[in-house]
């Protein structure tokens, strides 16, 4: 197995439980990019600039050029901008931002700093995953150290720059993911989605201009600044930059997290993870998360990880969440649980949704059970034909797009179920 | 009535945000609130609405929302599995049922003695270490095989 660059994981002592303390960070060259903007004078745009020729996609799942989000930010504005970190890691699958926060907290605060300073923007929150209380914890303290070494504060290292930010947790809800329930999160209110426009960038935070990023976007910034822009590109392909840590769960050896270059082939990916459990057989795989269409597995086996492979394989990289299911995965039950899922935390604004999801969840419910009727295949399609592309935010996508490719791809294993009320495997 | 060291907490995290936005502050107030009372009564939840200036259907809103807020009084440990599809696949189910069948109660239930509420939780973004389970929210606990449920729960009854 070749060793890739790695950019967020690179030189972590997975062992040392310091390791995520700033001495440590400093140790790895932690804050170099940040001092290297104020000694070399580097302005808010040169560094946009990086970002964009970088190619960095935003690495929460919509995967939107961080560069040109940036650039959406109206910078004459006078008044108080936000910039906001979305750690709130729920999509089934995903657990890569929990370990860049365990690991390296500092990283993500140098990104937030960079990212600052390029829009000009002097407050920040950081929302993390409710349920994993440590890690919210442990950013508590990696901000209080930076902030005791002069990282956060007014007058950053000297510079007239100035940067606070704090933490913000979740409770248990997977919308608050969503950016503009994020907002209404922290805002204290219910977590609904907002209808837009107007995007965040012109009337996000408390109303005012707001950029919202991902963890691993953020904390991928300061190896681009370091190194440069082309040369994150070359790390991975055209218009596909970088490095990715793919969440690797289910049926394999080793579940984690791996950071390989983007375009790695998925049978390399497998490989890292310590390939199938039991050596048995790989059935389907969900490659970006539990919204995300799933594929076949052979399909799978001839395929690149990186956005544009993905997309032409048949589903999305989305948080690159890796969700691997063997021959014994019974297609119905799997479907039924993420079905459950996205009826449990619809947030209830938008009828589709609030009563689709519901209505899928059924459907696939008394197929699982043996009550399944065979025009109900075609009521599913219906369904989330229904659903998807009606709603304010992309929750309803999240919970058709599932149903729509289980059916296209193991139809057969629905329609077995329907008729002989057991599994096919 | 919360307590000093509620309130002192309370007040760090209202320290966060612009002094026109305490409302910001609910979700940490309700759950530091939580962590004391146990559970959030409608006189909790008042109460923290007068702290932070809110109308108290605001913040009954937020409380119904977000499910890790306990609306009932739950045992001294709540004990929330994830069983969500990737979870399941690597154990989670087994892990509930176990816990079940140790503990003698069903999801959303209290056992006799008070000790044990189990909930079925959502994605808590640790598919990796599945089977994962959290107690009281706050503890999350990694590859909980049937040995390490029994240890969990006898360290728990100690």
């Amino acid at each position: 197995m070749t060793q890739h660059t790695q950019v967020i994981l690179a030189g972590i002592d997975f062992a040392d439980p310091d390791t995520w303390r700033l001495t440590n960070y400093l140790k790895r060259g932690g804050y170099k990019a940040l001092r290297k903007i104020f000694s070399e004078k580097i302005s808010p745009e040169v560094v946009i600039d990086e970002v964009k020729k970088s190619a960095l996609r935003g690495r929460g799942g919509a995967g939107f050029p961080t560069g040109l989000k940036w650039s959406f930010m109206p910078r004459q504005y006078e008044g108080e901008k936000y910039l906001v970190c979305n750690s709130d890691e729920g999509e089934p699958g995903t657990f890569k931002d929990r370990d860049i926060m365990r690991f390296n907290p500092h990283i993500l605060i140098e990104g937030m700093l960079i990212a600052a300073y390029a829009m000009g923007i002097r407050t920040g929150y950081n929302y993390v995953h409710g349920e994993i209380w440590d890690v919210y914890e442990r950013m508590e303290e990696a901000v209080e150290e930076a902030r005791s070494a002069g990282f956060l504060g007014n007058n950053i290292l000297g510079s007239n720059f100035s940067f606070q930010l704090y933490n913000h947790h979740g409770y248990g809800a997977y919308i608050c993911g969503e950016e503009t329930a994020l907002l209404e999160s922290i805002e204290g209110k219910k977590g609904q989605p907002r209808f837009k426009p107007p995007f965040p960038a012109n009337f996000g935070l408390y109303g005012k201009p707001t950029t919202i990023n991902n963890t691993e976007t953020f904390a991928s910034v300061p190896w681009i600044i370091l190194n440069g822009g082309e040369k994150y590109l070359e790390l991975g392909k055209p218009n596909n930059g970088g490095t990715k840590i793919f969440s690797v769960s289910g049926h394999v050896n080793k579940p984690g997290n791996y950071e390989v270059p983007m375009g790695t082939p998925f049978a390399e990916l497998l490989e890292l993870a310590g390939g199938m459990r039991g050596g048995r057989k790989l059935k389907g795989c969900i490659p970006g998360g539990s919204s995300m269409p799933i594929l076949p597995g052979e399909v799978m086996m001839n395929t690149n990880m990186d956005y544009d492979s993905i997309a032409k394989a048949g589903s999305m990289l989305g948080s690159g969440a890796v969700i691997i299911m063997d021959e014994t995965t019974c297609m119905v039950k799997a479907l039924e649980r993420l079905a459950y899922f996205y009826y449990e935390e619809s947030c209830g604004q938008c009828t589709p949704c609030r009563e689709g999801t519901g209505w899928l969840y059924r459907i696939i419910n008394r197929i699982e059970h043996g009550k399944g009727r065979q025009e109900d295949l075609d009521l599913l399609d219906n369904l989330a034909d229904n659903i998807q592309g009606r709603t304010i935010c992309a929750l309803g996508d999240a919970a058709a797009m599932p149903v729509r490719a289980m059916l296209k791809h193991f139809r057969d294993e629905f329609a077995y179920h329907i008729e002989y009320k057991k599994c096919m495997v | 009535m919360l307590s000093t060291e509620s309130l002192k907490k309370i007040d760090k995290e209202i320290a966060k945000y612009p002094a026109d936005q305490k409302q910001s502050a609910v979700m940490s107030a309700l759950a530091i609130a939580q962590t004391e009372k146990g559970w959030l009564s409608s006189e909790t939840m008042d109460f923290v609405a007068n702290y932070l200036d809110m109308p108290p259907i605001a913040v009954y809103e937020v409380a119904t929302f977000y499910n890790m807020y306990n609306l009932k009084p739950v045992g001294q440990y709540k004990i929330t599995v994830c069983t969500n599809l990737p979870c399941a696949l690597s154990g989670g189910n087994d892990a509930a049922n176990y816990l079940k069948q140790k503990l003698g109660i069903g999801f959303n239930e209290t056992s006799a003695d008070g000790r044990f509420t189990l909930k079925e939780g959502e994605c808590m973004g640790a598919c990796g270490d599945a089977p994962v389970l959290l107690v009281n929210n706050k503890r999350m606990c990694s590859f909980m095989s049937n040995e390490q449920i029994d240890r969990l729960l006898e360290e728990l009854k100690k």
